[in-house]
């Protein structure tokens, strides 16, 4: 690098020092200020309607590291998926199915835990699938926010359920519905056991919508 | 969209009537109100909102500020106000009057202004309040408004983290609901939005519906205002 004379050197230091200073008032706040003022006003904004009371905008690990638009750290990630499985419960007795057409009605159902709903209990809400998801062939009213499921078991090779064969993904089906955020940290999907906003029994139906192979979902 | 039709043609006459009518403990009317462009300009406003107001020292969306002009012309309660609900008292005025305001920028394009410090904080909480996670069921307005195509149900959604092109978007309300037979306001719009996420309930006017706003209009700049629009 090529020696500038000193005053030249002072001289621009002092420069660098003023641009400086103008360009953190031109800036203003620090992204962590602006962070720390976004949830003040997140706090200062909303109040308790019916059941929806301002305790669930009190963030947990996950939901305060997936709120933005750039990927978590792998680090972070692993924090999240590990205290996800730390709480993953799995179904009583080992009763992971139910009723394939209890589970369509679920699925069907995009009710529960709004400010205009009357309970929290699990028996009020659905499960909301069909907003996002295909899932049999015959509703044609499906969102696209998540993968078809059109298929899912037949697609994942389950002719029986009680197979050994079919266990490892009969598990995987119950934790993405339990909590998801164990296998994606950021997964858009509600956690469905996790959150009390299913109970067992309606997730085994889904389970039996997904996987059975008698489910319209594998036709 | 319908070229003609729209019921939201009698809400903006109701508008332009309560614009121009003495009311209120002042019998005043709403005729010196400053929108952002200067006393009693209506016309190119709507796509310049929410911004930076001196005399409130706040940045406004045009339902806050036209609550702020009933209030400081015509003498009523705006905290009152921005307590009743929806659809009743004088809220239904605040949706009829907006629902004018919007109409006479039909046609314009947005364009925000951020040359105000305060303007540029708000959209930099809007931005962190779009992407905040929260409720029973972990959603953020990015879960559903953050990427192109998708949809809920059959329902198209709107990306709103850039332009979503003319007349999407913010630059659809306030619209008139075919599917319940209600005007909307970007307020209204924006609660349900928090309702169907599971959060608790936004507050009318509060900072987080106002920097949504400045989030989703300055996103929209260069998108042309269909507003009042007809919706499913």
């Amino acid at each position: 690098m090529k020696r500038l004379p000193t005053r030249t050197v002072a001289a621009s230091a002092a420069v660098a020092a003023m641009t400086a200073l103008l360009a953190g008032c031109a800036t203003g706040p620090s992204e962590a200020e602006l962070d720390r003022q976004a949830l003040a006003a997140v706090q200062a904004s909303f109040r308790d309607q019916g059941i929806a009371k301002v305790d669930r905008i009190k963030q947990d690990l996950g939901q305060s590291a997936c709120s933005t638009d750039k990927p978590v750290s792998d680090a972070m990630a692993e924090r999240i998926a590990a205290e996800a499985r730390a709480t993953m419960k799995w179904p009583t007795g080992g009763q992971y199915f139910g009723d394939f057409r209890e589970g369509e009605r679920i699925a069907q159902s995009g009710r529960g835990m709004t400010w205009t709903d009357p309970s929290t209990a699990t028996s009020a809400n659905g499960g909301n699938c069909y907003n996002c998801h295909q899932i049999s062939k015959t509703e044609i009213s499906h969102g696209t926010i998540g993968p078809s499921l059109y298929n899912y078991g037949k697609n994942r090779g389950v002719t029986d359920l009680m197979a050994a064969t079919a266990q490892p993904i009969v598990e995987y089906t119950w934790m993405k519905l339990y909590n998801g955020k164990t296998y994606n940290a950021c997964s858009s999907m509600p956690r469905f056991g996790h959150a009390g906003l299913l109970d067992e029994k309606q997730m085994a139906h889904l389970m039996s919508l997904l996987l059975d192979p008698k489910s319209p979902v594998n036709q | 969209m319908l070229a003609d039709g729209n019921p939201a043609d009698l809400f903006e006459a109701k508008g332009e009537g309560l614009w121009k009518t003495k009311r209120g403990p002042k019998a005043a009317t709403l005729e010196k109100c400053d929108l952002g462009l200067g006393p009693g300009v209506v016309k190119g406003t709507f796509v310049t909102l929410p911004r930076w107001f001196a005399d409130t020292q706040k940045v406004q969306d045009l339902e806050s500020r036209l609550v702020t002009c009933m209030e400081t012309l015509q003498g009523f309660d705006a905290a009152e106000i921005a307590k009743t609900r929806f659809g009743q008292g004088e809220q239904v005025n605040v949706t009829a009057l907006a629902t004018w305001v919007a109409a006479e920028s039909r046609g314009l394009r947005f364009n925000l202004p951020q040359g105000h410090p305060e303007e540029k904080r708000s959209y930099e909480i809007g931005k962190r309040v779009f992407f905040f996670r929260g409720g029973t069921h972990d959603f953020s307005c990015a879960s559903c408004h953050s990427e192109e195509g998708k949809r809920i149900r059959l329902q198209d959604l709107p990306i709103l983290t850039r332009n979503p092109g003319d007349g999407v978007g913010f630059a659809a309300w306030p619209a008139y609901r075919v599917s319940n037979g209600e005007m909307w306001s970007m307020q209204l719009r924006l609660n349900d939005c928090f309702r169907q996420q599971r959060f608790p309930f936004p507050g009318f006017g509060s900072e987080v519906t106002v920097a949504l706003g400045t989030y989703m209009g300055v996103n929209a700049k260069g998108a042309q205002s269909i507003a009042p629009a007809l919706k499913r």
